[in-house]
């Protein structure tokens, strides 16, 4: 069930975009506003015809401009979640579900819709009306009534983009659990590169409708093209880690596979694993392992690879136990340290520098 | 009181409502999603019978619908008797003269449905007509119902038109707005007291209700 978009069109807007995204696989559309990223949704889903553009899923053609061929938009087995959730006001969030069920009939259609509502948290508020639910609320039932269709590939605009932070965290969390039933093409607009790393596993950057960089979130956070695009103090990597325990003082304590790491509480349950979204501006790098420091975590790595921008920064990709991550220093600092690949180095990081909602739940055994 | 002349003026107003009805939904839908070369002039021709005095409309409609005209000799040659001064003539002066009211409505109705519900509806699967009967019409339906009451309204109190179009032949073409002017002009004040009464009754009522429709509708949508 391979989604095949190549996009080429000269204008109203002009984009030159081609990807594929696996089954199971989330793919990020990132990029600033304006570059586009939203009219390749729409163009996938047939909502935007471009004068030059090819769409498939699974060998099935939706759009096929050389040969004028272009299926209408409600026989594209596709779910969309829009910005604003565009859910239909008249309608209770069940009958919002079940509207979107078209290979089920009468009761069975219900049970359906009550099972997708369930899978989204939603249990008991399915005979409220749109208006009578919060923000967050309603994005569920959005993604409930995508999912309903059993779509061919599910594809996500913003979705996060119009609650709090506080949602937008939980949201995430229900979204990564929710991938495991998840066996469709998935595509996530979003400007946000924190949401993205946290979501993705594979990132495509636009920036004025053209590809800026494509690949592994890991391999595309560290490009320095991708993050000349989406603006330097993104660059971030994400590293793993079990909760290991509550101390009394307030702070969690985690292992990674590098050693221990420590951060200001997270509401978790000890064994639950995590990923933690470590900013590269963030690190600070020492040869020799620093005494009488406040920071509590200096985790021992060893140095892949050096990445010089043309400013006077420099990105070091560190290897830590079993994950990558990044140290944005200056050119300076790596001469006096004298840094090639292969050396050892301590990675100094702040506790208090990792924000709660950088780190997600990670169902990955 | 000219119970034959309120009971067509009623007839009247149905048929023109019945006949409007998905004419305004069809015509109303296109103007408001459509974008069209020429959608200002189509707009402005269904807004012209609003302008123009009835006695100028209905004297092109006359002109128009008379033996002379194509319309005219096409309903001789198909049902056998003249347009022009009759009820058929008066229903179909009626709808085009009522377009405005029905079509205006209905339009603003359909704007309502913002943009991403309406593609939604299509992302959810949804044929065009599924949309409109599942999403767009509960969605616009105040809307119509505004212009189906404006027309019925509008119609039993139309003169103009029903006289240059329909004369006032009892029982065919003689509503009961033209029933009242009979009366006056035949110094029967009295009677045409209750006529005019009975009408602002209905008037009354019918709007009433729309009214209280509609709120009903506003707390369902929060």
């Amino acid at each position: 069930m391979t989604l095949d978009v190549i996009v080429q069109a000269q204008g109203p807007i002009p984009l030159d975009i081609a990807f594929q995204v696996e089954p199971g696989e989330l793919l990020a559309l990132v990029g600033p506003s304006g570059s586009g990223k939203t009219t390749m949704l729409r163009t996938i889903a047939g909502l935007w015809q471009p004068d030059k553009a090819r769409i498939a899923v699974q060998g099935q053609l939706w759009l096929d401009s050389a040969t004028g061929f272009s299926l209408p938009v409600h026989r594209r087995r596709v779910g969309v979640v829009f910005q604003n959730y565009a859910l239909f006001p008249h309608m209770t969030a069940v009958q919002n579900v079940a509207a979107a069920i078209d290979h089920l009939q009468g009761a069975a259609r219900k049970v359906e819709a009550l099972r997708l509502l369930e899978l989204v948290n939603l249990h008991g508020l399915e005979g409220r009306k749109p208006a009578e639910l919060s923000g967050g609320q309603q994005q569920r039932v959005a993604v409930a009534r995508a999912l309903a269709r059993r779509p061919d590939a599910l594809l996500l605009d913003e979705p996060f983009s119009a609650v709090d932070r506080a949602t937008r965290d939980r949201l995430y969390t229900e979204i990564i659990a929710l991938r495991a039933h998840l066996a469709m093409p998935v595509v996530l607009v979003t400007h946000d590169m924190n949401e993205a790393q946290l979501l993705a596993d594979r990132l495509v950057v636009i920036a004025g409708g053209g590809m800026v960089a494509a690949g592994p979130t890991g391999t595309v956070m560290a490009d320095p093209r991708a993050l000349h695009a989406m603006g330097i103090r993104e660059a971030a990597a994400m590293l793993g880690a079990v909760v290991k325990g509550h101390d009394a003082d307030g702070m969690t304590a985690l292992h990674t596979s590098a050693g221990p790491l420590w951060l200001p509480r997270l509401d978790v349950v000890p064994g639950t694993r995590v990923r933690v979204r470590i900013m590269a501006h963030e690190v600070i790098l020492s040869r020799a392992r620093p005494e009488g420091l406040s920071a509590q975590n200096i985790l021992v790595g060893r140095v892949v690879e050096l990445l010089a921008g043309d400013g006077p920064a420099m990105m070091v990709r560190l290897a830590l136990g079993e994950d990558v991550i990044l140290a944005r220093i200056t050119r300076r600092a790596a001469q006096q340290l004298a840094l090639e690949p292969g050396d050892q180095v301590h990675a100094i990081l702040k506790s208090m520098s990792v924000a709660r909602d950088h780190i997600a739940a990670d169902t990955q055994p | 009181m000219d119970w034959t002349a309120l009971w067509l003026s009623l007839q009247l107003a149905g048929w023109t409502v019945v006949i409007l009805l998905p004419v305004s939904i069809l015509m109303g839908r296109v103007l408001a999603y459509r974008k069209f070369a020429g959608k200002g002039l189509v707009e402005a021709l269904v807004m012209l019978p609003l302008v123009l005095p009835p006695t100028v409309f209905g004297f092109y409609l006359l002109v128009s619908f008379g033996a002379a005209s194509p319309v005219g000799q096409f309903w001789q040659t198909m049902f056998g008797e003249p347009l022009v001064f009759s009820f058929e003539g008066l229903v179909l002066a009626s709808v085009i003269f009522n377009l405005p009211f029905a079509i205006q409505p209905a339009q603003r109705g359909f704007e309502s449905v913002p943009v991403e519900v309406r593609e939604a509806a299509a992302c959810c699967g949804m044929s065009p007509s599924r949309s409109l009967w599942t999403v767009e019409l509960p969605l616009a339906w105040p809307g119509l119902l505004t212009a189906m009451v404006l027309t019925f309204a509008h119609t039993l109190g139309e003169f103009g038109i029903v006289l240059m179009v329909g004369g006032s032949i009892p029982g065919e073409t003689k509503t009961i707005a033209i029933a009242i002017y009979d009366r006056v002009q035949g110094f029967d004040d009295s009677g045409a007291a209750i006529m005019s009464a009975v009408l602002v009754a209905i008037s009354l009522v019918t709007i009433t209700l729309t009214y209280w429709l509609s709120a009903r509708v506003g707390r369902r949508l929060g």
